[in-house]
């Protein structure tokens, strides 16, 4: 390189003009910049292709999920069955074998069927939810009683299967589920159409079953909600305040620096860890009920507050220094400066912080493992002490599940809990984007 | 000027002024340190940011119903002179205050003194205008209703009105309160940060080059208006410009690298300046 700093126009012909050498370098320059745009590019198209197969896959796995098949009945609801006595006594409609009531149907509708494989075989395309369909009937309208209506009755996994196409109707007899006489009756049903697939209600208001066509995940959300709720109410308050403390009235010592590497490390720790320290000291020391929202929410406040003390400290770095000089040159005190002044304008990001926190929060499924969340529950719980389970543990069971209505239903579940999580990381987005520079 | 000269620093050779003006030292302050009716006085200040000593015992007084204006090069120490006197130096964690500093006899480094009702008593204007991110009503009145100064709402709206006049700015905001405090200009924004010092009723008001990031027209409205609230408080201001010290202060003082090399009256400070280095700043020879 020429030592002269400043180009020669003027003696140009044998000397080689600094300008030269940069224009020399350009075309290297910028084939290594389009070289390194290409490779950006190829990054993010092959994070957003692998996040669109994902979706696809889980979506058409579990579109179907939202659809239940029904089958119509001409349900007789004979007296001497349900309540024979005539008094209408709750209990006696409670009780009655209403079975009996769609097995009548059934015979009804297919009187040829007389051999008695034959009869259980036609009885168990109905679900054994059917009868307590009939009974909720009964129950919200005693006259009912001695009429005869036509009603749409949850069909059985397997029906339902077939009429989803998911069982291959090609294959021999003897590799398929559902034999051929199932089969020539659903067509017969299909035909007089009084098979259809409706919208599968059960699914958002159910809690979960061994019967795929019966379980739901109200049981799941409502234990999501009840757990995430806790989970702000104890997280919210204390990273805000541990955030508050370091940054503002934490002296700077060793022990600060400590405390610090400590929240930063903390974050790292493995989810199951945390689930091993609820099991030890909540449910054994402190006796807090097993399997409940309450042992679920003290497990994720601790996973939740890494995430939320050190956005927290980000937000309240971020507020210039100049307002909290001028809060306490009118004579603020330091908590004063810091709650009048610098927490509201901090607040946003605070609050960015601790959505993410509750996204990750919502998808852990390790740490409530171990605290006794994965238990078969089929109540939809009423409170913070009512056994529960959360989504992610849910979706869990469900794919351990043999059953092939399961699977739909367990890539159903995953697409509510991806909506969710979706519907949170936006909120976030959006937050943070609206209250961004407002000073 | 002399005896007092002789009293601070014991010395009691006598000096003629010839000698005087040829001081290149950096000893004893030359001229009066006293005001004729000082509302805070400084004796034997030191300030340290963790070893390195940024002022070096200077004795000063901030006299009522006058306007002392520090100047000095960058990084002499009048900005650091100046937080101490509401002890925003307590902020700093590496900074450390000696010495005594009186606000109305009372002393104010003691660790025992309660800093908030001081910095009520002693109110700073800083030099980027730093208006909350609130309506310019809530910037005013965000003083007062922390302090519990007025009673109900009809007084603290006196008060509002009251502090915006004084200031200067009530004319130009008063259809406007509710709007942020951030959307004025940058004149008006000083203003409105003057304004909430003086709804707190301080005794004392510093300010901290408070025009250096406005145009010369704002620059003139806020002389105007340290020259008004001259009547009522006692001013202490740091300023770059000496066209400006001498346009709105009526003592001068001027510092160099921490010491306090010479006080006095404005005009003779600017005419007949009595030691070297006041000389050659004055005069433009650095700084």
């Amino acid at each position: 390189m020429n030592s002269a700093a400043a180009p020669t126009p003027a003696t140009g012909g044998a000397d080689k003009r600094v300008i030269d050498y940069v224009n020399a370098s350009l075309k290297r320059r910028y084939a290594a910049e389009r070289r390194f745009r290409a490779l950006g590019l190829t990054a993010v198209a092959l994070g957003l292709l692998f996040v669109t197969v994902l979706f696809v896959d889980i979506v058409s796995k579990g579109y179907t999920a939202f659809q239940q098949t029904y089958i119509e009945l001409a349900i007789v609801f004979d007296p001497e069955v349900i309540d024979p006595e005539g008094r209408r006594d709750p209990e006696a409609l409670q009780g009655a074998d209403y079975a009996k009531l769609v097995r009548a149907a059934l015979k009804a509708q297919f009187p040829e069927v007389t051999e008695r494989q034959d009869v259980r075989a036609l009885s168990a395309i109905m679900s054994p939810g059917a009868p307590q369909q009939l009974q909720q009937m009964v129950q919200a309208d005693p006259g009912l009683i001695g009429t005869t209506r036509s009603v749409w009755l949850i069909a059985n996994d397997d029906v339902d299967m077939v009429a989803k196409g998911q069982i291959d109707r090609d294959l021999p007899e003897a590799d398929r589920r559902v034999d051929d006489r199932t089969l020539a009756w659903l067509d017969a049903l299909t035909a007089k159409g009084q098979l259809k697939k409706g919208f599968n209600t059960g699914f958002f208001t159910n809690g979960d079953s061994r019967e795929p066509e019966l379980a739901g995940i109200a049981g799941a959300l409502a234990g999501t909600f009840y757990t995430l709720l806790l989970t702000l109410s104890f997280a919210f308050p204390i990273g805000v305040g541990a955030a508050l403390y370091l940054e503002e009235f934490a002296p700077k010592n060793r022990l600060t620096d400590l405390i610090e590497v400590n929240i930063n490390n903390l974050a790292a720790v493995p989810s199951i860890v945390f689930g091993l320290l609820g099991l030890a000291v909540y449910i054994n020391l402190f006796g807090v009920p097993r399997s409940t929202p309450l042992v679920g929410a003290l497990v994720l406040t601790l996973m939740t507050l890494p995430i939320i003390i050190i956005a927290s400290r980000a937000a309240l770095k971020s507020v210039p220094p100049s307002i909290r000089e001028a809060a306490l040159g009118v004579g603020a005190s330091p908590l004063q400066a810091q709650f009048h002044h610098v927490i509201p304008l901090a607040m946003p990001g605070m609050l960015t912080g601790a959505i993410l926190g509750m996204a990750h929060a919502l998808g852990e499924t390790a740490p409530l493992l171990m605290i006794g969340m994965i238990a078969f529950i089929v109540d939809v719980p009423q409170g913070f002490t009512d056994p529960a389970t959360v989504l992610p543990v849910q979706i869990f069971l469900w794919a351990d599940s043999p059953e092939r209505a399961f699977v739909e239903r367990t890539s159903a579940a995953i697409m509510v809990l991806l909506a969710f999580l979706i519907t949170m990381n936006l909120t976030a987005v959006l937050l943070r984007r609206r209250f961004e520079r407002r000073w | 000027m002399n005896a007092t000269a002789e009293a601070l620093t014991g010395d009691t050779g006598a000096m003629s002024a010839a000698d005087l003006s040829n001081r290149t030292d950096l000893g004893a302050t030359v001229g009066d340190v006293t005001a004729k009716n000082p509302r805070m006085v400084c004796r034997a200040v030191d300030v340290y940011y963790g070893d390195k000593q940024a002022i070096k015992s200077v004795n000063l007084d901030i006299g009522h119903n006058e306007v002392i204006s520090m100047i000095g090069p960058s990084g002499c120490g009048k900005s650091t002179f100046l937080r101490c006197l509401n002890r925003m130096n307590d902020t700093i964690p590496a900074a450390r205050v000696t010495g005594s500093i009186k606000l109305d006899g009372r002393e104010i480094l003691d660790k025992g003194i309660d800093v908030v009702p001081l910095r009520a008593q002693v109110g700073m204007v800083f030099q980027k205008p730093n208006p909350f991110p609130k309506s310019i009503y809530e910037n005013v009145a965000y003083g007062p209703r922390i302090h519990g100064i007025t009673n109900s709402k009809a007084e603290l709206d006196a008060l509002v009105e009251t502090s915006l006049t004084k200031a200067g700015l009530w004319k130009e905001v008063k259809d406007r309160l509710g709007e942020p405090g951030t959307g004025l200009s940058g004149g008006q924004q000083q203003r409105l940060c003057i304004a909430r010092t003086i709804a707190v009723s301080p005794e004392v008001i510093l300010m901290d080059e408070p025009c250096s990031a406005l145009d010369p027209i704002a620059t003139a409205v806020i002389e105007e208006l340290i020259d008004e609230l001259r009547e009522n408080y006692a001013i202490a201001i740091v300023t770059h410009s000496m066209q400006q010290a001498a346009r709105v202060s009526q003592r001068t003082a001027y510092f160099h690298l921490g010491d306090l090399v010479e006080v006095g009256e404005t005009d003779q400070i600017f005419t007949n300046p009595q030691h070297k280095l006041t000389e050659d700043y004055i005069t433009g020879r650095f700084g």
